[in-house]
């Protein structure tokens, strides 16, 4: 039985253990959370009490129950989550049994990895950062194993860990950067159950209310010129034309060219997009081409091929001023589709209008903008509920909701009217980065908005959200909402928010979106167009080889001793040695004189000088004072032999 | 079966001295150089690294940078405590040993003086299955004690010691041969009951007043004499009573511990037979001499004293 670790040891690893839980606590259901905690605080408490290993019966049970319990929550084992929880249970569980030096390194490693799971939910920079510091209790566990160290306080002993860490940074760096990119994954993609909030190819009034609640950033908006004003700051992502009475659905339209769309002006900027885990790219009104690796649609929707599971930039140009599709066709049909059944009052209020309005089409549209912006409409993040006749229950009772609730009851009054209506849901405003010169979108600006077909203008766009509450369009979500958000959201918070951005910016572009298309292009500006993983290899190799060289120096380096006597004595050794007088090992310095000046007779007094000097300024006191070694140094130097030694002195 | 490897280590140290990194005895002081330090990952290392490897495929797969650039952090801090290992070793000095006194078959308490001009952690040494754990402050010099086993008398060369130390994080251990050029003296084992030594000197009557009750001498009766002390015979030829005398012992008795009484023994019972003369005789705390082969040392006592009788008999061929 191998010796048990020490009690520092052991209060490391718990600390690491400890850090590995909080960093992952918000990924893990609440209640198992506190059963963990409360079981490394149990381990902790008793392995001070008395040092032995949990008995199997607790130990076992435990084991079951939380396999049971993950089972039990998540349905299965597998997956980001279900094997988050039970690689961190297991962790926690680990400790109970850890006594030996073996038992605490396998606690550290077992650790280190599950830190890493904490980074497949969030890679923000804070949590990133976060989490890099949770190494240093695991590295500081480790050094506390070996035997024989001072004894330091818990946070001196962390120093040594984040100087390590500190120094290991370059070569990280080098390694992050050339380490070859899988161009797609060895197994499986990543489970689609991870989605933060965000949009959907479906709405339904009161549907955003999470969404809008949430300061995630959703992208970052880079312009090549100036960007456009905040009232033309409208990023489509889906247009929906099917109304089935609860909700509007996206339905694609296969294999159709997309709408003619006629520029008058445009606009040319990127657009960095953080994971949505779908499909869609939201793209400013409106999208004139795809880019790579995405499609456009038939009602200028853009599509990407693949789901956006990591941090996507793509550049486009899109028209601001246009004219799109002047000519419907047969398509007039699916634009004026209404459920049957639904909002008699609603569908009663259109045709109302187009008799009174007759073929004035904009006049119709100005009546359903009064009728928001005149009426007793209120804008509001927490809306009575609505009844099965969703659009009746909004305009003539409750009045009160969101631009989701305007959009929808807006379109169905128009398509009562029989103008060609629809629904575009995306984004609005973002804020300006003036340090960054780049627009910060956060889920927070989605925005759903109608777009109506006038003859001989195409599709126009309306918000009635505007006619109700023009800051929401000027000003953006945060001001619509008024008082009605948490204290944490207000103004002087969100604008500190906006400023860190940048950072966050930068960490989105340069870290996590740093993808194998990206470090292809890694040499470009050195000509290489394509950076195969051959190349990326070689530079690894010659980075590395760099590192090396650069640590071997510095374990190589050798401070010179800080002894100028013992330098100076040392030279005079090298002298008399090179008379044949050298130092014997364990000869002292006075016997040792003595010899070299019987054997040099021609130096004796010198020697004699020396020796008494320098025993002075030995043993006289406990530190050579400056000033004399500077002498005794100099009498050294000056020292030359000279003439023969005496035939007696090679005896010795 | 534990007979195995160290065979096989013989074996290959004979005929491959490069590839074991075998080193000649050296004489002291011995300092610790790139030349002789060598590195190597522990288990731990190697299993760690697999965990590594475990997390940078995981990485890539998923696509997650983040835990890319921690896999590649954590990496690179344990590819840099490889150098940390060697500077721990690199510049170490061993200075001088000193070794303790031990009769054969016990243990024999080495001092070994490390110097450094650093401060150093969890440095070991290690001599047979025995393992000392030090520290180096940077200033003085640090006295590491280790036991060396002893089988039997006289003068044993130092093995080989394994300096060695997987600071700081126990992935890679940096080791060293120390092979000094020294030989300690083991004293002989004393037997473990015998005879006493022989009255034989010089000095006969001095030696045997030393033994006790005899009689010393005859002198004249004086009033109170005790009457079964009356030597009858002898003062049958006397005009006066005489009464035997007796000399009282002497509190240190003084011992002449020869080589030459012990006839007709082989060597190593001699020398057995004189170490357990020598050690009763510190016990009692008598004087002694003693005569060996090519040695003789004069009366003494004390602790020095023993030990150069003891030095002179582990000494003798």
């Amino acid at each position: 039985m191998p010796a048990a670790v020490g009690q520092r040891s052991f209060d490391l690893l718990s600390l690491s253990m400890a850090f590995v839980l909080a960093v992952n606590a918000s990924h893990l259901p609440w209640w198992l959370d506190v059963a963990l905690t409360l079981t490394l605080a149990w381990r902790w408490w008793q392995r001070r009490q008395r040092s032995g290993r949990v008995p199997g019966w607790i130990k076992l049970p435990l084991l079951a129950l939380l396999t049971v319990a993950v089972i039990a929550y998540y349905g299965n084992l597998f997956g980001r989550a279900p094997g988050t929880a039970l690689a961190i249970g297991l962790l926690i569980l680990k400790l109970l049994e850890t006594e030996t030096l073996r038992d605490v390194r396998v606690g550290v490693s077992f650790a280190c990895f599950t830190l890493m799971t904490a980074l497949l939910f969030d890679q923000g920079l804070v949590s990133t950062v976060v989490v890099a510091l949770g190494l240093l209790p695991a590295l500081a566990t480790l050094r506390a194993l070996e035997p024989a160290q001072a004894p330091a306080s818990i946070p001196r002993v962390l120093w040594p860990s984040f100087a390590l860490l500190a120094a290991a940074l370059p070569l990280a760096l080098l390694a992050f950067v050339l380490v070859p990119r899988l161009s797609s994954p060895l197994w499986g993609a990543p489970s689609q159950d991870q989605a933060r909030t965000g949009l959907s190819d479906r709405m339904s009034p009161g549907g955003f209310t999470e969404l809008l609640t949430d300061d995630h950033p959703a992208m970052r908006v880079t312009f090549d010129r100036a960007p456009p004003p905040p009232e033309q700051r409208y990023f489509r992502a889906y247009v929906m034309a099917r109304y089935d009475g609860a909700s509007w659905t996206y339905g694609d339209v296969v294999g159709q060219p997309p709408a003619l769309l006629r520029v008058e002006q445009s606009v040319d900027y990127q657009i960095m997009l953080l994971p949505t885990h779908r499909r869609v790219l939201p793209a400013l009104d409106v999208p004139i081409d795809a880019p790579a690796g995405a499609g456009m649609r038939r009602d200028r929707v853009v599509m990407a091929d693949k789901p956006v599971n990591d941090a996507f930039t793509y550049s486009l140009s899109s028209a601001t001023r246009y004219r799109l599709e002047p000519q419907l066709g047969n398509h007039r049909l699916r634009w004026l589709q209404l459920p049957a059944g639904f909002n008699p009052r609603t569908l009663a209020l259109g045709r109302s209008w187009r008799q009174r309005y007759g073929d004035d089409d904009a006049a119709i549209v100005r009546a359903a903008l009064a009728l928001f912006h005149d009426g007793s409409f209120r804008y509001t993040l927490a809306p009575a509920p609505l009844g099965r006749n969703a659009m009746d229950d909004f305009l003539f009772d409750t009045q009160e909701g969101f631009c989701e609730h305007y959009s929808s009851a807006f379109t169905v009054l128009m398509r009562a009217a029989g103008i060609p209506a629809r629904v575009v849901t995306g984004y609005q405003g973002g804020y300006w980065n003036k340090l960054g010169s780049y627009l910060l979108v956060r889920n927070s600006d989605a925005h759903a908005w109608s777009e109506v077909w006038l003859v001989a203008r195409g599709w126009v766009r309306v918000d009635p959200t505007g006619a109700v509450r023009p800051e929401r369009v000027n000003l953006g979500a945060a001001a619509a909402a008024g008082d009605q958000l948490d204290w944490y959201r207000r103004d002087w918070l969100q604008g500190l928010g906006n400023r860190w951005d940048i950072v966050n910016r930068w960490w989105d572009q340069g870290v996590v979106g740093f993808d194998a298309l990206r470090q292809r292009g890694l040499l470009s500006p050195f000509g290489v167009r394509d950076t195969d993983t051959a190349t990326l290899g070689v530079l690894l190799a010659i980075g590395g080889m760099l590192f090396i060289v650069i640590g071997l120096a510095w374990a190589l380096l050798r401070r010179q001793s800080r002894d100028p006597l013992r330098e100076s004595l040392r030279e005079l050794e090298r002298k008399l040695a090179r008379q044949g007088i050298a130092r014997r090992v364990g000869e002292g310095p006075q016997h040792y004189l003595s010899r070299a000046a019987r054997a040099l007779p021609g130096h004796r007094k010198e020697l004699a000088i020396l020796m008494e000097s320098y025993l002075q300024l030995r043993y006289a006191c406990d530190v050579p004072p400056a000033q004399p070694s500077l002498v005794f140094h100099r009498a050294v130097r000056n020292f030359r032999i000279s003439g023969v030694r005496t035939s007696k002195s090679s005896e010795h | 079966m534990r007979g195995l490897p160290q065979r096989l280590q013989r074996w290959a140290e004979g005929r491959l001295p490069a590839l074991t990194r075998y080193r000649r005895p050296e004489s002291l002081p011995i300092e610790l150089h790139r030349h002789r330090i060598y590195i190597v990952p522990t288990g731990f290392g190697l299993g760690f690294s697999v965990l590594l490897l475990v997390m940078l495929i995981g990485a890539l797969n998923y696509s997650n940078n983040a835990a890319l650039l921690l896999t590649c952090l954590l990496g690179a801090a344990s590819a840099a405590s490889m150098l940390v290992a060697f500077r721990a070793l690199d510049g170490l000095r061993l200075e001088h040993v000193r070794a303790g006194h031990a009769i054969a078959g016990e243990p024999i308490e080495l001092v070994l003086s490390m110097q450094s001009g650093r401060l150093r952690s969890a440095i070991r040494l290690d001599l047979g299955n025995r393992c000392a754990a030090f520290a180096l402050d940077g200033h003085d010099t640090t006295q590491v004690k280790l036991l060396l086993p002893t089988e039997r008398r006289g003068w044993q060369s130092l093995p080989r010691l394994r300096l060695w130390s997987s600071w700081p994080l126990g992935m890679f251990r940096a080791w060293s041969w120390l092979h000094p050029d020294l030989a300690v003296l083991v004293w002989p084992r004393a037997e473990a009951a015998g005879p006493p030594p022989q009255a034989l000197a010089e000095d006969a009557r001095h030696m045997r007043l030393h033994r006790g009750e005899e009689l010393s001498s005859l002198r004249d009766y004086q009033t109170g004499d005790p009457q079964r002390h009356i030597a009858w015979k002898a003062s049958a030829r006397h005009d006066d009573l005489l009464v035997k005398d007796f000399e009282q012992p002497r509190s240190q008795p003084q011992w002449q511990l020869d080589w030459r009484q012990l006839r007709g023994m082989d060597d190593e019972s001699r020398i057995a037979r004189l170490a357990r003369w020598l050690n009763e005789a510190q016990a009692k705390r008598c004087s002694y001499s003693l005569w060996l082969p090519g040695n003789e040392i004069g009366t003494g006592s004390g602790p020095l004293h023993y030990a150069r009788c003891m030095d002179a008999l582990a000494g003798l061929p």
